[in-house]
């Protein structure tokens, strides 16, 4: 058998690809934009308030962002698969007054009510993607219908299992030491306080990061988000991975409720809303197409970063906090158009 | 099981008459049908597949040529007849259940995902690991290099196989499709209107991937509404119309024009010249269609000792 090899690559063709020097290769990376654009950031308010740079107001940044990122993490693989879920800021509200209102009323062990919150946080999530595989709705519908009522649960059943609007004070109960020392302590790196948070986040990263570029389930990630039918062709387990996905952004939940909730003792039932908005924004500035198919999780932790910066920077330059929202949408603009840019130029034969 | 592997001595083993029934066919399909609701999308349909060979199925928009390949993909299931792979009959339910019994379909839409890099979607829902447990990670480097190599084979020589697929031209990502299917040891390849919406040299050129795909020892069925590209590459040919089976001819009874003419329908493209002429058409068209004409009505004039064959 002799398989004629024929000349389909032209010299010119290969020319082409070698083209892509390393450089170019980088900036082909999902979240070059957003990198670039958290570089020029910290210059910016290096230059402007001397006091960022300080070692403890980095922590203070790191920690800032850290509670976006953990979040981020999440939703970025969501996105990257295709959906987006509008009831992420709620939920970690949710799996927060899970943990507290059990371990209070049935006076367990405080680590009985944090697993009983994982159970609920994996369960929303497995609801959002069941409803969603079920439907086909749109997931901007579905997650809209469960942030809606997460809400009014939320609210509901804190009045009516501790008559207040927020959760009684655990701080005193078993276990809560430890938990805390899980969820919402402080790591003590050369004498500057380092929130348990940043570790947490820097870890989820990595997960992530291995998950989506390393193993099989990544590979079926971007599939999902990038064609749903041509991976159901190629055998693909949509479904599963779609599912799996909107529970990986409830485990996200869960954690940053835990450290919500170790961290103040008390939650407040009507907290969370809007939250989930700072989340997609992380996801998008960080380069995660709002269609799928595209993106990284480094890149919602760098999107989660810029936040952290904007959001802390503002203030250690003494300007008004006001500004900051505006500030929030033009970057998000920006970094949309430049994703924009990058896909169609990814799709261009 | 990859390709390379399959006996070639066994390949051949069906040459005497590859349409009787005896020995067992790779696939073959008696008296299949398909209806949705009260709509008869197909009926009857009778068909063989076999080593190294290469089936045609042709027919006109609406003929029932994707229902056809719905069934024996796994996307649909057929509610009469019998399909039997390897002589067992089987019904599959999902497209996983048709690619584990060896039979890979390259869709028209392609079934690739643009953004993702070349690697990638090949071996999309197939990936190579190594590790244990929670720690199993897919192989990378082993994956690119046999990406590299299936497709330097197939005749594509790329140097990047990361960049992303939708940067390939509609041939070149039929081949990446077909080199798939070949790798991962499909017994049958099925190729939806592989040549549909290429240009002619193009579609000569994913002709010539079918060519290899049967050298390599598959079963090909190949899906086209075009006479021209069908007969250099066909083996036997299937001609639908209307969801039901009007011809299946082996290559050595039927000439390319009397499977154009079967195709058309001589009488229909008569017709067509008429009304042309009527309509004050454009007369090198007009004449180019009755050119057409007398060349058909004069190959189904010819006497034919072997008349359509229903295996």
């Amino acid at each position: 058998m002799t398989i004629t090899q024929t000349k389909i690559a032209s010299p010119a063709a290969d020319e082409r690809v070698a083209k892509r020097n390393p450089l170019q290769k980088l900036l082909g990376r999902p979240e070059v934009g957003a990198l670039v654009g958290a570089i020029v950031l910290f210059v910016f308010f290096a230059l402007v308030s001397p006091t960022f740079t300080q070692p403890n107001a980095l922590a203070t940044i790191l920690y800032g962002s850290s509670t976006i990122g953990i979040m981020a993490v999440g939703v970025s693989l969501l996105m990257i698969g295709g959906e987006f879920d509008l009831s992420t800021g709620v939920a970690v509200i949710s799996s927060a007054l899970t943990a507290s209102m059990f371990s209070w009323y049935f006076s367990t062990n405080v680590w009985v009510g944090v697993l009983l919150a994982l159970l609920v946080s994996l369960g929303i999530g497995f609801i959002n993607g069941w409803i969603l595989m079920k439907t086909k709705l749109p997931s901007f519908i579905v997650t809209l219908a469960t942030f809606l009522m997460l809400t009014g649960l939320n609210l509901g059943l804190t009045r009516l299992i501790g008559g207040s609007v927020s959760s009684p004070s655990i701080s005193n109960m078993d276990g809560f030491d430890t938990a805390r020392g899980v969820f919402a302590s402080a790591v003590n790196i050369a004498g500057i306080e380092v929130k348990i948070t940043v570790f947490i986040w820097i870890a989820l990263v990595a997960v992530a990061t291995w998950v989506l570029m390393r193993t099989r389930v990544g590979n079926w990630i971007f599939a999902v988000g990038g064609d749903e039918n041509a991976a159901r062709a190629v055998g693909v387990p949509v479904k599963a991975t779609k599912i799996g996905l909107f529970m990986g952004v409830g485990f996200c939940g869960w954690v940053l409720g835990m450290h919500n909730l170790f961290a103040f003792d008390t939650v407040q039932s009507g907290e969370g809303v809007g939250n989930e908005f700072l989340y997609i924004i992380a996801a998008v500035i960080g380069g995660c197409l709002l269609t799928g198919g595209y993106g990284s999780a480094i890149g919602g932790a760098i999107g989660a970063f810029i936040f952290g910066m904007a959001n802390k920077g503002i203030v250690y330059a003494q300007w008004n906090p006001d500004w900051f929202k505006f500030f929030l949408g033009l970057m998000l603009l920006l970094a949309t158009i430049v994703n924009l840019i990058v896909k169609r130029r990814a799709e261009l034969k | 099981m990859n390709a390379h592997e399959i006996d070639q001595q066994t390949l051949l083993q069906n040459e005497r008459d590859p349409l009787t029934h005896t020995p067992v066919h790779l696939l073959s399909l008696e008296g299949v049908g398909k209806h949705y609701g009260n709509i008869i999308a197909l009926s009857d349909v009778t068909m063989a597949v076999d080593n190294g060979r290469v089936t045609c199925v042709l027919g006109d928009n609406g003929a029932g040529k994707s229902t056809l390949i719905k069934i024996i993909a796994g996307l649909h299931q057929h509610d009469a007849g019998v399909l039997n792979i390897m002589g067992e009959e089987r019904k599959f339910s999902s497209p996983r259940d048709a690619l584990d019994a060896g039979i890979a379909t390259v869709y028209q839409d392609l079934a690739v995902v643009p953004l993702m890099p070349i690697w990638r979607n090949f071996f999309l829902g197939s990936e190579l690991t190594s590790g244990f447990g929670p720690f199993k990670s897919m192989d990378v480097e082993k994956m690119k290099a046999i990406t590299l190599k299936e497709l330097a084979e197939m005749g594509i020589d790329l140097r990047d196989v990361e960049q992303p697929i939708g940067q390939l031209s509609g041939g070149e990502r039929q081949c990446v499709a077909i080199a798939r299917a070949v790798y991962f040891g499909a017994k049958v390849l099925i190729l939806d209107e592989p040549t549909a919406a290429l240009g002619v040299k193009q579609s000569g050129v994913v002709l010539r991937y079918i060519l290899q795909a049967r050298d390599r020892g598959l079963g090909v069925i190949f899906i086209t509404h075009n006479p021209h590209h069908a007969f250099p590459v066909g083996d036997r040919f299937l001609l639908l119309k209307r969801g039901k089976s009007i011809g299946y001819y082996d290559k050595k009874d039927i000439t390319l024009d009397e499977l154009t003419a079967q195709m058309a329908g001589g009488a229909e493209l008569a017709e067509l010249a008429h009304e042309l002429e009527q309509l004050g058409g454009h007369s090198d068209v007009v004449k180019a269609v009755q050119a057409e004409v007398a060349d058909v009505t004069h190959s189904t004039e010819t006497p034919k000792e072997t008349g359509p064959r229903h295996a």
